[in-house]
């Protein structure tokens, strides 16, 4: 994205992380801005193991016929150390009309050549993945805003819980809707026709629901959970915790400081709060039948029972059933 | 497989029978002091063990091989010695007067260095093909130096089914010398193909008190220490052994043994099971911890990890599915450990149902028996009764695989409704 703001056409453009289609789309924004300026640049593009010194000052000595030329050298943590000492003077002194885009996809490997491509002064581009819900909501926005498109937050976000987090799922969504949006607005109808469900519910929700009394809710979050492949072992687990948090809560003595709690709970200090919340409508015989319901189906689960979400709904009703007495 | 199983024609539960009626002469074992049987504690089938080591003696000369046979299964329950048993048979085998429990092949045999018996033991969750693969081309073998070949399976309830498959063949019709010996609880534990070609020793859970006697001749434990131990292992000799001999084991079981005492509200239930979780893993890691890194240290130097000064290649992937084994280990160490526990406390409810009803029999917890008559007297028989329904599901659930500390927490909840 930040490639777009910036005119892209400089000598050295480092392109890192591990989402592919930021780094896809920043390499495609060289090149088409060096089309731009000259329609018959020359592109290659070279993985790094491939490379080596001989083929690197083949493709970046003056040309004879002075056209532009755009090289990307995908995986450049893998290129040989000359033309890691030689990728770094080319960026220290660039050769005219000669357009370097290397691509690293994160981590540690080669570090230190990044570091001292850095230090030439590169231009950088990240391409970390999106992995906050509200990242990903604002990715949708400015896709569906550069599609011509536009889309209000709720709608985004209903997008993103229905396609979850691909950036490359969401993208293609993103520009199907626009471009179907009879004036260009995408509101949550229009989602709603489009993409229907839930991706990557996990275990907590179900358990949160669940021990809140939303039973109706959380059967349907669990639904959703099986259904995108969360393991169903998981939900035992979430279920288990949160019941033996708040069994553990409701008998806390007194008087005791909320960080205190919080320590002896082992979860974070806001977190009490919410927790008292759930707590209300919990008795203590209620919670000891409900983790007992849990371990059965815990046990159903890993003795093979043929359907797991029979098991794990039965695990539900039953904790509604402890609840209310 | 299955279509060659009657090929040898074999199976034996008739000879079982035919060894466990000869039970009269129970303590003819405890002769001269020395002999490998000592080890073999309140087993009245020795002596038949000992007439077919003396016809496969004579069967080297050439005699008719009487009650010999080249497969043999030991079962009986945990603790009661089924192994050693197994060993104590195979240095008997070896030994020329029968198991003198002196001569070299006796001692060479106990130290597990004798070069004509191999051991599978496995410290994993179960054998793996590869392990038995190994072991069936020693079987092919004639013997070095003794009179027989003899392989001794360990946990063989362990093998799975391609196991013991690639065991069949050579269990079904070893050569003349080779003897095969397997052991596990129950002969249901084993496959049923290979359960037809074995002779099935069974052994019994050995009274308290050849256990304490056993404990204070052999290793030299003072009288009251080992009726103790002998009692509250309840016919496991290892388990009784390691009573009488660790402080912390002891401990341990004390600790384990509050647990009934203190369930008096949710939270106290959840911090019981907690805390069994707790120790359990602190035994693993006791039991663990230094051996893993042992492992894995000696794997690196096996791989030539130090002397090359490169890494070796696939080191890592080597190291890794060693890792993999350890974790497995781990989780059963910790599952033995909170099973331990958990028939701790059974027997204490036991005791209880025991005093419940009346029966004028030895308790097994003994030492508090104030503690006991308390219980007894706040319950009835019938929630007595339940609880130890209760527990006995835990342990079943456990051995499925299920979470640990989720179960104990609904075990625990249950003894307190009781």
């Amino acid at each position: 994205m930040a490639a777009r703001t910036v005119d892209p056409l400089v000598p050295v453009t480092l392109v890192v992380g591990p989402e592919t289609l930021l780094a896809e789309r920043a390499v495609a924004a060289v090149v088409r801005a060096a089309r731009r300026a000259q329609p018959d640049a020359d592109v290659s593009e070279v993985t790094g193991s491939e490379m080596t010194a001989g083929g690197l000052a083949e493709h970046t000595s003056p040309s004879l016929f002075a056209t532009a030329r755009v090289l990307v050298i995908h995986d450049v943590q893998n290129v040989p150390d000359a033309v890691g000492d030689a990728l770094v003077a080319f960026a220290h002194e660039p050769v005219d009309d000669m357009y370097l885009v290397l691509v690293h996809p994160g981590g540690v490997k080669a570090k230190k050549l990044l570091e001292r491509l850095r230090k030439a002064g590169v231009h950088e581009v990240k391409a970390e993945r999106l992995t906050k819900a509200d990242d990903q909501v604002s990715f949708v926005r400015s896709e569906v805003h550069h599609a011509g498109g536009r889309i209000d937050e709720a709608a985004a976000r209903q997008l993103v819980e229905a396609v979850g987090g691909d950036l490359r799922t969401l993208a293609s969504a993103a520009s199907q809707l626009a471009s179907d949006a009879p004036s260009g607005v995408v509101d949550q109808q229009l989602v709603g026709t489009y993409f229907e469900g839930r991706a990557d519910v996990k275990g907590w929700v179900v358990a949160d629901r669940a021990v809140e009394g939303k039973t109706g809710a959380a059967i349907e979050e669990l639904r959703w959970a099986l259904q995108t492949g969360t393991d169903p072992v998981l939900v035992i687990g979430a279920l288990a915790t949160a019941l033996r948090t708040l069994a553990r809560l409701s008998g806390a003595p007194r008087g005791v400081r909320d960080a205190d709690l919080a320590r002896d709970l082992g979860v974070p200090p806001w977190k009490i709060r919410i927790l008292r919340g759930q707590l209300r409508g919990w008795t203590p015989a209620g919670l000891a039948r409900a983790i007992r319901a849990v371990a059965s189906a815990d046990l159903a689960v890993k003795g093979g029972v043929n359907d797991s979400t029979h098991a794990l709904t039965t695990a539900l009703v039953r904790i509604d059933e402890a609840r209310s007495g | 497989m299955n279509g060659a199983s009657d090929a040898a024609g074999m199976a034996d539960m008739v000879g079982t029978a035919g060894m466990t009626s000869t039970t009269s002469a129970s303590n003819a074992n405890r002769g001269n002091g020395t002999s490998v049987w000592d080890a073999v504690v309140g087993q009245p089938i020795v002596p038949a063990l000992q007439q077919t080591v003396a016809d496969a003696s004579a069967s080297l000369d050439g005699a008719p091989s009487g009650s010999m046979t080249h497969a043999w299964l030991f079962t009986g329950p945990p603790g009661s010695g089924r192994s050693v048993a197994a060993k104590a048979f195979a240095a008997a085998l070896q030994c020329d007067s029968g198991g003198c429990g002196t001569c070299a092949e006796c001692t060479d045999v106990r130290n597990g260095t004798h070069p004509d018996v191999a051991a599978l033991v496995t410290e994993g969750l179960s054998i793996k093909i590869s392990q038995v693969r190994e072991l069936v081309p020693k079987a092919a073998l004639r013997p070095a130096r003794g009179r027989w070949q003899i392989v001794i399976v360990e946990d063989a309830d362990r093998l799975g089914e391609d196991a013991a498959d690639a065991l069949l063949l050579s269990v079904e019709e070893p050569p003349d010398r080779t003897v095969w010996m397997l052991c596990a609880p129950t002969a249901e534990d084993i496959a049923p193909t290979i359960r037809s070609r074995c002779r099935v020793v069974q052994l019994r859970t050995p009274p308290s008190d050849a256990v304490a006697t056993y404990l204070s001749t052999t290793e030299g434990i003072d009288k009251r220490t080992a009726t103790f131990a002998a009692r509250a292992a309840q016919g496991h000799i290892g388990r009784a052994r390691a009573l009488a001999t660790d402080e912390n084991a002891r401990s341990r079981r004390e600790e384990v043994l509050k647990l009934p005492f203190a369930l008096d509200d949710l939270r106290q239930c959840l911090d019981a099971a907690a805390s069994l979780v707790d120790a359990a893993k602190a035994d693993a890691e006791r039991h663990c911890d230094a051996l893993d890194a042992r492992e894995v240290d000696e794997l690196k130097r096996a791989l030539g990890a130090e002397s090359t000064g490169r890494k070796p290649r696939n080191m890592d992937a080597a190291v890794k599915e060693l890792e993999r084994e350890q974790k497995l280990r781990r989780t059963r160490v910790q599952r033995d450990s909170i099973d331990r526990a958990l028939i701790d406390v059974l027997a204490l409810y036991r005791d209880v149902l025991m005093l419940q009803l009346g029966v004028r029999t030895e308790l097994i917890n003994d030492e508090m028996r104030a503690s006991l008559d308390r219980l007894a007297r706040n319950s009835r028989a019938e929630s007595t009764l339940r609880r130890m329904e209760a527990i006995g599901q835990a342990r079943e659930a456990l051995m499925a695989n299920a979470a640990p500390l989720l179960t104990l927490e609904s075990m625990a909840l249950t003894l307190r409704e009781g």
